[in-house]
């Protein structure tokens, strides 16, 4: 209980200096690489959450795919050595005021609504959240792959043709004329 | 002293007002693709927790989160093909230049 609080703490002070950094680096590929230690960080949550596999998913969707092509595109796009022109703009205070005024909205409401689930009006730790029968692979496949109530076989099949329209589009929108 | 479910949001908000803060300043395409990689992951994760601190019993918010991890895979992919057609034909990632629809 002890170690997992302590993995909170380093996680989420991970996630929050990295945002920051990923946000306000002058360099491009460094704020692609703060970038992978967000998504990392947040693939520790899903596990120390008992999601195993969406952790999984995470590392090798984001960490793995979306980060290369993020690094090809910024290696396709910018000079090595290549004193960039700084690349945030004059809005600033637009961006700081947006920022500002949402967290501070969204601040309020989670300490203010009633976000309770347990019989005695407290909320669940994470403990007592996990104390359940855990999610195996099993019932994720069969979550997947039926078409009664809480299964997604169509979705499933449609984000299959997404996938597949989105290769077609890139090499399209990607080719030289 | 026990982890809940504000624990686990706070670090999610403050990922999802970098998110904003980027996506308002930043110039080049690929630092403001960057920046809403942090907003949806901040909303992927949010899923993750609700279903797991509300829901328990439950695995819809796990099942959504899948989805939206694949359509953001998706949806990067054709943005950097846009991005690097785009540097093709003004030699440029910055969006205050790319201002003309044809050449």
């Amino acid at each position: 209980m002890v170690g997992n609080i302590i993995l909170y703490f380093v996680v989420a002070l991970v996630i929050v200096i990295f945002s920051f950094m990923a946000i306000r680096t002058d360099k491009i590929l460094r704020a692609a690489t703060y970038l992978l230690f967000v998504l990392l960080g947040s693939a520790v949550f899903y596990f120390q959450m008992g999601y195993q596999f969406l952790g999984a998913v995470q590392i090798a969707v984001y960490a793995g795919g979306i980060m290369v092509l993020f690094v090809f595109a910024i290696l396709l796009t910018h000079k090595p050595n290549d004193k960039a022109a700084p690349m945030e703009s004059h809005r600033r205070i637009a961006g700081a005021v947006a920022a500002g005024i949402g967290t501070a909205l969204l601040l309020y409401a989670l300490f203010t609504m009633p976000m309770v689930c347990s019989s005695n009006g407290t909320m669940l730790s994470l403990g007592e959240a996990l104390s359940g029968d855990q999610i195996t692979m099993k019932m994720i496949g069969e979550a997947f792959t039926g078409t009664n109530r809480f299964q997604y076989l169509l979705p499933f099949e449609a984000v299959s043709v997404l996938l597949l329209a989105s290769i077609i589009g890139g090499v399209t929108v990607g080719r030289k004329r | 002293m026990d982890l809940n479910l504000l624990w686990y949001l706070v670090p999610s908000v403050v990922m999802f007002a970098c998110g904003v803060y980027g996506f308002v300043t930043r110039k080049n395409m690929i630092a403001i693709l960057i920046s809403l990689e942090l907003m949806l992951n901040s909303a992927d994760l949010n899923f993750a927790i609700f279903n797991r601190f509300l829901f328990p019993g439950s695995m819809e918010g796990m099942v959504f989160t899948l989805f939206a991890i694949a359509i953001a895979a998706a949806e990067t992919a054709i943005a950097i093909a846009i991005i690097i057609n785009i540097y093709r034909a003004v030699g440029s990632t910055n969006v205050l230049e790319s201002n003309k629809m044809k050449h």
